[in-house]
C-alpha cells in the first residue's frame, strides 16, 4: 500500500466522479499497463473499506493515478464514501496497480465493449493502443446520454433510450480473424456479450471480461477456521474475508471481487450450502473450495483451512 | 526413446467435436477423412456449412498455403477449424492458421494415420516431412538427429537435435517411431 494525496475531485456525469491521487512529495508513481486497477482503502468511521477501481489515467504517466467512481446508493458504502467524504487534500492508502484485464498484444485487432461505468478500464488502454498504433474498435453503450462520463472521439456511442442500441450480432460478425474481444460492464451485459460471442463461434482465448463484484449482503453465518482454532460470525453486511481480517486471521487477497483467485480457500467440512458468487472457481472445485471475498454460506457448519 | 506428451509443447490431439460457429473449415488427408465423416455424422448441419479442404493425390500438402489463403480471405471471427490426418498436415495447417491470427482455441485436431512427424533440424533449419525413425538423417546437413517431443507451434514441426555431438559417430540404431 502507498499513501497518496487526493488532489482533485471532478464530476464527470451525474453519478460518476473522477479522483486524482498524487504522491505527497510529488514523487513519480510506478507506471502500469492499461486495464490495471488499484485497491483504495477508505476509513469510513469504524469500518475499513477496500474497493477496487480501474485506473483511467495514461499508464505511462507517473505524475498521478486517476480513477472514476460511480455512486451506488444501494451499495455497501464505498462509492458513497468517495462521493461524500473523500475531499481534496486528504491522504488515502492505495494498493499498487494490478492488472487482471490486460490487452493481448498478439491480437490483430481489439474490440472493446463498454457498458456505462465499464468504460473505465478502457480509458487506461486507449493511450496504450494509440501508442502501439494498434487497430481497435470501441463501443461505448449507455442507457441515456447523461450517463456518458467521457467524450471519446474514437468511440462509437450507443444510447439505448435514443434508439441507437448496439447491434451485437452485427458487431461480432464483422470482426477480422485475430480480433480479441474485451467487455466490461454490468454482470448481465458481460454475460450477454460472452454468450453471443461463444454462440457465434468465438473461442474462449479471444474473450476477455472484467467485473468486480461487490460482496452482496446476506444472512449472517458462522465459519470455523481450523488452523486458527476460531469460530467467527460473518455479519449480514460483512464479507467472510472482512470477518477473517477483523478477527486478526491473515488471509491473502488481491481484487476482493471474486475475479483474481488470490483468496481461494480450502473447505475442510461443509454441512450446508455454499453460496458461490465468484468468477474464479471451476464447477468441479465448488464442493471443496470457497472465495471468501464474495461468497457466503447457509447451513449448520462450515470449516475452512485458515 | 521418446514418449508422447512428455513435455508441455507436444501437441494434444482429441476426437473432433461439433462446436458452435459462424463458419466451418475442415482440412483432412485421406486417413483424416474418416474423422471428418464421424464429426459430420454427429452434426449434419455442420457438414452443410463446412468448407472441406482435402489434401491428397490431387491436392498435395504444398497446395495448402494457397488453399488456406483463399479460404481465409473473407473469414471473420466465428470461424472454427477442424484438422484431421497426419501429424505433419495438422502441424502445417495449424501453423498457417495461427500465422493468419486465428486463436488456438478455434482449432481442433485429431490425429489419424502413422506416427510420422514433421521435423525441423535445429542446426541447419531444414524441414523434413514424414520422418518415421529416431534418429533420422537430416536431408539438409546430413547430421543424425534425435527426434524430440519439443514442438514449435510457429513452425509446425518437432525439433531434431544432433544425437552424436559429444561423441561423434556414436549413433544408435534407428528405431521406428511409435504413437
Amino acid at each position: 500500500m502507498i499513501q497518496l494525496r487526493l488532489t482533485d475531485k471532478t464530476p464527470l456525469s451525474p453519478r460518476i466522479t473522477r479522483f486524482r491521487f498524487q504522491h505527497p512529495d510529488g514523487a513519480p508513481l510506478p507506471v502500469f499497463s492499461g486495464g490495471a486497477h488499484v485497491m483504495v482503502e477508505m476509513q469510513d468511521g469504524d469500518i475499513l473499506r477496500r474497493n477496487a477501481y480501474s485506473l483511467i489515467s495514461d499508464p505511462q504517466d507517473g505524475s498521478g493515478y486517476e480513477i472514476a467512481v460511480q455512486r451506488e446508493d444501494q451499495g455497501r458504502g464505498g462509492s458513497r464514501f468517495m462521493h461524500e467524504q473523500a475531499q481534496p487534500g486528504m491522504l488515502m492508502r492505495l494498493g499498487q496497480p494490478v492488472n487482471l484485464f490486460g490487452l493481448n498484444l498478439t491480437a490483430r485487432k481489439h474490440l472493446l465493449i463498454a457498458g456505462g461505468v465499464g468504460i473505465t478500464p478502457f480509458l487506461g488502454q486507449i493511450p496504450e493502443l494509440d501508442r502501439l498504433g494498434a487497430d481497435y474498435e470501441l463501443r461505448y453503450c449507455v442507457r441515456s446520454r447523461d450517463e456518458v462520463a467521457v467524450d471519446l472521439p474514437g468511440a462509437q456511442l450507443h444510447v439505448s433510450d435514443e434508439g441507437s442500441r448496439m447491434d451485437l450480432d452485427g458487431v461480432l460478425g464483422a470482426q477480422p480473424i485475430g480480433t480479441h474481444l474485451y467487455v466490461c460492464g454490468s454482470a448481465r451485459m458481460i454475460a450477454a456479450v460472452l454468450d453471443r460471442a461463444t454462440a457465434l463461434g468465438w473461442p474462449p482465448d479471444a474473450l476477455h471480461s472484467e467485473e468486480f463484484l461487490a460482496p452482496a449482503p446476506g444472512e449472517p453465518f458462522d465459519v470455523h477456521c481450523a488452523r486458527s482454532h476460531k469460530t467467527l460470525t460473518v455479519g449480514a453486511h460483512q464479507s467472510m474475508l472482512e470477518a477473517l481480517e477483523a478477527a486478526g486471521i491473515d488471509a491473502p487477497w488481491l481484487c476482493r471481487g471474486g475475479a483474481c483467485g488470490q483468496c481461494e480457500t480450502d473447505v475442510l467440512a461443509c454441512d450446508g450450502q455454499i453460496d458461490h458468487r465468484d468468477h474464479w472457481l471451476h464447477d468441479d472445485e465448488r464442493n471443496r473450495k470457497i472465495m471468501p471475498c464474495v461468497s457466503r454460506f447457509r447451513g449448520q457448519l462450515l470449516t475452512i483451512d485458515r | 526413446m521418446t514418449s508422447a506428451h512428455s513435455i508441455a509443447s507436444s501437441p494434444r490431439y482429441a476426437p473432433l467435436e461439433p462446436r458452435a460457429c459462424s463458419a466451418a473449415l475442415m482440412i483432412a488427408d485421406d486417413a483424416g477423412m474418416a474423422a471428418i465423416d464421424a464429426l459430420i455424422g454427429q452434426n449434419p448441419e455442420l457438414g452443410r456449412k463446412a468448407t472441406i479442404l482435402r489434401i491428397g493425390a490431387t491436392a498435395p500438402p504444398d497446395t495448402l498455403p494457397a488453399a488456406l489463403d483463399g479460404a481465409l480471405s473473407q473469414a471473420r471471427m466465428g470461424l472454427q477449424v477442424w484438422l484431421a490426418g497426419s501429424q505433419g498436415l495438422i502441424a502445417r495447417a495449424q501453423a498457417l492458421l495461427l500465422a493468419a491470427g486465428l486463436p488456438k482455441g478455434a482449432i481442433q485436431s485429431e490425429h489419424r494415420g502413422t506416427a510420422a512427424r514433421r521435423m525441423q533440424c535445429v542446426h541447419c533449419k531444414t524441414l523434413a516431412e514424414g520422418v518415421t525413425t529416431d534418429p533420422y538423417t537430416c536431408p539438409g546437413c546430413g547430421r543424425a538427429l534425435f527426434v524430440r517431443d519439443h514442438f514449435s507451434a510457429r513452425l509446425g514441426a518437432f525439433q531434431g537435435v544432433c544425437i552424436d555431438a559429444e561423441t561423434p559417430g556414436d549413433i544408435p540404431e534407428p528405431q521406428e517411431l511409435r504413437l
